[in-house]
């Protein structure tokens, strides 16, 4: 189909391949992406939240075309347990500047966009077309694809994987393992559509205000996991998410939690009335820094989720996706600059600059996390959940009985349920891995 | 809750879905087996589409018309070579219009 041989292909229209293919194609390299997808995004789930400052150093003025539902003054984050929940929440209206920097955004619409900036800015797109295998050459270097489309291989310098976390072609070229079940969860989400107005209602906010709620606890039936709930301006996401490994031992079904969480008296009313439009399931990386893979060889880069970069614990992914599919193209134009071949000792650049950048100091700062939070699911997401709610309860009802036995009755059901040993190792393993 | 009850929830939220089927290709396919391991057991209940399901000898079978290509399956029945797993045909599948 295509005879062009091209600096770069990229696999995957997503947030890293977008990043990736924009930086490229907008330094003058040939760039071809490919797409399974119908359309860029028609594939693609996220909450989702979209961080500004990643998408500003991609492209600055963003602001001024792309599809932005609304930018975030409040979030809140709920420990629920089966009939409550005990809350923080966080709003200022700092967050409404010239420049805010969250926004939520719906996929679809926000991936067609930024690939229309990416065939702007000069890159060949191609939708509808499964990549099927890689080509390499005797060496072993990868030096072009197969796709499902008739014709033959297409070639290039250097193949960027931007295939997302059920990557095919790196597990299948044995470039990198498949997550393992206990570094990936399986999120389930749908689509709650409202008039606008009953949104900023509901939530107090005016205009394009958005808010959002991040949820644990027994919702996820002792499951390491977590439950969101992100305003759009006409519609509400909300889904949860729990390992997969988990899952796998419990059989708890996805849905029913996810209609455990609607119908949970705190979330009931917020989407009271919503029309639901559509129901999704995706998987999210969260095995953190010790389960990123190689990221570079011959011929070939992994970034975004195909590469694990994702920080399960602040529930963020698509702006380590697009930085590190920015740093990607960057380090491929400078390699290309030196005029040298795109081989496992050059493209080591990339990593040299993706350690520098926030996305393995952030990683790396919660390297100990997905360890801790699996093998305690129970205790973090069923017991202390519980324990908190009681703890709230027995603070709040007045009915005689004097405070001081109010404390200490709360303090013995915490040393009941998990004992002062367990308690004490519990805060202190918490804090060391978030440190 | 039945299984009843269940099942017919998630048919209701996948009919919410675009699917383009591509007919008599489907992309997963499960090994025959005699008897499913305990993970080959699990996706009868955690696949979030419900694809899979006993039959009346006790094994597992799939339909993978509703699939979300999540890859859930994949990651827990693949490597031993208890599922064959592969991407729908570019464009096919589901197409969320949200995502
Ligand atoms: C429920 C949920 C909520 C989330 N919430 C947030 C959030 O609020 N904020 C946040 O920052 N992140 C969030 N994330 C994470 C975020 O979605 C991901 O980190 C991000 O999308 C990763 O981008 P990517 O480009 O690496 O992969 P993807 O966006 O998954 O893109 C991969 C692309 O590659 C294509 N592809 C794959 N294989 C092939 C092939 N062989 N041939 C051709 N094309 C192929 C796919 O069709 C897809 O378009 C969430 C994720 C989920 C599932
Ligand atoms: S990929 Fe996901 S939705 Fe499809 S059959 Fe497997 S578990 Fe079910």
């Amino acid at each position: 189909m295509i005879e062009q041989e091209f600096d770069a292909i990229v696999v995957g229209a997503g947030m890293s391949g977008n990043a990736a293919a924009y930086t490229m194609a907008s330094q003058g390299l040939t760039v071809l992406q490919l797409e399974r997808g119908e359309y860029p995004g028609s594939k693609n789930v996220q909450g989702a939240i979209m961080y500004a400052d990643m998408l500003e150093q991609i492209i600055p003025d963003f602001r001024d075309d792309a599809p932005l539902e609304r930018h975030l003054v409040e979030q809140r984050f709920w420990v629920m347990d089966d009939t409550s929940h005990t809350g923080m929440q966080y709003r200022s209206d700092d967050f409404n500047e010239a420049k805010p920097n969250r926004y939520t955004i719906i996929r679809a619409q926000f991936d067609k966009w930024f690939s229309r900036k990416v065939r702007q800015a000069g890159a060949t797109v191609l939708c509808e077309t499964t990549v099927t295998e890689l080509v390499r050459s005797a060496s072993g270097k990868v030096i072009g694809v197969r796709t499902d489309r008739a014709g033959g291989p297409i070639y290039a310098d250097v193949v960027v994987l931007a295939e997302g976390v059920n990557g095919l072609l790196g597990t299948r070229a044995g470039l990198r393992k498949m997550p393992k079940p206990e570094s990936v969860a399986l999120a389930v989400k749908e689509m709650h559509f409202l008039p606008d107005e009953v949104i900023e209602q509901r939530f107090g906010l005016q205009g394009d205000e958005g808010c959002v709620i991040e949820a644990a606890g027994t919702i996820s039936r002792s499951m390491a996991g977590l439950a969101f709930l992100y305003t759009n301006k006409e519609s509400i996401s909300l889904g949860i998410g729990c390992l997969v490994s988990d899952f796998a031992q419990t059989m708890e079904s996805p849905y029913v939690l996810l209609d455990n969480f609607k119908n949970h008296p705190s979330i009931r009313p917020l989407i009271a009335g919503s029309e639901v439009k559509e129901y999704s399931a995706h998987l999210i990386p969260e095995g953190g820094y010790k389960a990123i893979p190689q990221l570079f060889g011959d011929g070939w880069v992994a970034v975004g989720d195909a590469a694990q970069l994702n920080n399960a614990i602040h529930r963020e992914g698509s702006n380590l996706a697009m930085t590190s599919g920015r740093i990607a193209g960057e380090a491929i134009i400078e390699i290309k600059g030196r005029n040298q071949p795109m081989i496992r000792r050059n493209l080591a650049l990339y990593k040299t600059m993706l350690d520098k950048s926030f996305v393995v100091k952030d990683l790396m700062k919660y390297k100990d996390m997905p360890a801790l939070i699996h093998t305690n699911s129970r205790n973090f997401f069923m017991t202390y959940p519980q324990l908190m709610s009681q703890a709230a309860q027995n603070f709040m009802r007045v009915d005689g009985t004097p405070k001081i036995e109010k404390e200490k009755a709360t303090t013995a059901a915490f040393i009941k349920a998990r004992s002062r040993w367990g308690l004490i190792s519990d805060v202190v393993r918490l804090a060391l891995a978030w440190r | 809750m039945t299984m009843a009850v269940t099942k017919l929830r998630v048919e209701e939220k996948l009919y919410q879905n675009r699917y383009l089927v591509d007919p008599g290709r489907p992309h997963i396919k499960v090994r025959p087996h005699e008897r499913p391991s305990a993970n080959l057991l699990a996706l009868t209940h955690i696949c979030p589409a419900k694809c899979y399901e006993l039959n009346d000898k006790g094994q597992v079978e799939t339909t993978s018309d509703g699939c979300m290509e999540c890859g859930t399956c994949r990651v827990l029945c693949e490597a031993n070579g208890e599922i064959v797993w592969n991407y729908p045909r570019g464009g096919f599948g589901v197409l969320f219009k949200f995502g």
